[in-house]
């Protein structure tokens, strides 16, 4: 209840973008590995459990915005967990009725997004304090930045492991395949590897700030000396 | 700072079970109702969805076929029943002019990952397996999935010796699977060099299920035969 009263932060654009790369769960914040290691073996993968944790986490997200102030603090993370089992209950009838293929193919992932704990995280340390336009936009964004790095990944992994994207030969037939990159270790070493450059890139980028701060600093200190 | 501390050593007052016992109670209704109506919206298309996945698989382990029964094997005895039932199915394939041209018969047995299913076409006149369709297999890609794929190991199913005894009682000959390049007899299947395990799987199951199941199908063959012609109510008809 008290959370009501308290004055909120605007609606800002940066609520959106920060769940695509500043915050970015996977890269930045490095939740719900399981499915990203595990799922990712090709795009269309990446991008099926990507959507269907957007419809979780959107949908989630906004009815535990909605029903903040109904929700004693004892019985929340129940309440939560009811909710999100719900629509991951939903987005599992759903995918079976759009394609049994895919169905198949993303195996017991689709049930584990109920553990997945980027979407119980966001309603417990956002939508449950944000209000409900606040709490789908960020939701979307964090979703958005969620199915970017399992894309990410699911494309490098496809294209080295079956020369392949979204199914497409792109190498030529005389390509052999990386097995080891649709294999569970390619998941961690196509992770690690992202990781690595993103932050190598992140380094290269502060560090340059820190030199053109120090060499401001040297250009005013210059006359003095 | 100060001011967290406090809120944090301040204790608020539990609310009575009551309330707690009501929210949950809500939003497992509305959880309920939720689910439900998806359930009852998707179940449909869910269903009209296996059923296409079976009948495509029907009709790619026997190419010939135009339409399908479904008869269900129970107790050594064969009954034709609907799509929907459940139990040992086998699907017997018919062309246009209602002749039998083979039988679509299901088999499982645990791969390297987890149990492997496929649907085989079986020739009972002739007693050859002709082929199959992988159902389910989460198998190593590049590894076991080349069950799939691979030339070599495919040309083995031309026509897989799964004969049955003069007595009824079992196959003539156990099917097994052999080193790869070492094939010698019809019944024998060549294996895939460095996917023994899954290659083993598919002989196991050939012969597992030609063991128990092709007795019972030379016995009512008959029957299988002619239900087409005796019974004009055909469902998976090919359009």
């Amino acid at each position: 209840m008290a959370n009501s009263t308290k004055k909120e932060a605007p609606l800002t654009l940066d609520i959106f973008t920060a769940g695509i790369w500043k915050e970015n769960p996977v890269f930045v914040m490095m939740l719900g590995l399981c499915p990203v290691l595990a799922v990712t073996n090709s795009v269309e993968n990446s991008l099926a459990m990507g959507l269907a944790s957007i419809f979780v986490l959107v949908c989630s997200n906004a009815l535990v915005s909605a029903l903040r102030n109904f929700i004693p603090k004892q019985v929340r993370i129940t309440t939560y967990i009811i909710i999100i089992a719900t629509f991951v209950t939903l987005v599992d009838y759903i995918i079976q009725a759009i394609s049994l293929d895919l169905y198949n193919k993303l195996g017991a992932f689709i049930q584990l997004i109920v553990v997945n704990c980027l979407i119980l995280g966001r309603a417990e340390a956002f939508a449950s304090k944000n209000s409900f336009t606040k709490s789908v936009i960020s939701a979307l964004g964090m979703g958005l930045g969620f199915t970017l790095a399992l894309v990410m990944l699911g494309g490098v992994r496809e294209l080295l492991g079956a020369g392949q994207l979204l199914g497409y030969q792109i190498f030529s037939l005389n390509f052999e395949p990386w097995v080891v990159m649709i294999l569970p270790p390619g998941g961690f070493i196509v992770l690690g590897s992202w990781l690595l450059l993103i932050n190598y890139f992140e380094q290269r980028k502060t560090g340059q700030l820190i030199t053109q701060d120090s060499a401001s600093h040297c250009t005013v200190s210059q006359p003095r000396s | 700072m100060a001011d967290l501390d406090n809120e944090q050593n301040k204790v608020p007052p539990l609310p009575s079970s009551i309330s707690l016992i009501s929210t949950l109670g809500v939003v497992a209704m509305l959880s309920g109702f939720l689910v439900v109506l998806v359930y009852e919206y998707t179940k449909p298309i869910i269903a009209e969805n296996q059923r296409l996945a079976t009948e495509r698989a029907i009709f790619k382990v026997l190419p010939k076929a135009n339409s399908y029964l479904t008869f269900l094997i129970k107790e050594g005895a064969i009954t034709q029943v609907d799509d929907t039932t459940k139990g040992e199915l086998i699907y017997a394939g018919y062309d246009k002019n209602n002749n039998f041209v083979g039988l679509a018969v299901n088999a499982a047995e645990q791969g390297y990952q987890d149990i492997v299913k496929l649907l085989y076409g079986y020739q009972p006149e002739t007693g050859c397996i002709t082929g199959y369709d992988v159902l389910k297999s989460t198998e190593t890609p590049g590894f076991g999935t080349k069950i799939t794929t691979d030339k070599e190991f495919l040309a083995n199913f031309s026509c897989l010796d799964a004969k049955v005894n003069q007595e009824q009682t079992g196959l003539i000959n156990v099917i097994k699977t052999v080193r790869h390049g070492s094939k010698a007899k019809p019944w024998e299947i060549d294996a895939i060099s460095g996917s023994t395990i899954t290659s083993n799987a598919v002989g196991r199951m050939f012969n597992k299920s030609g063991q128990a199941l092709h007795p019972i199908i030379s016995k009512n063959l008959t029957l299988i035969q002619s239900a087409k012609q005796l019974k004009r109510g055909d469902h998976g008809q090919l359009n």
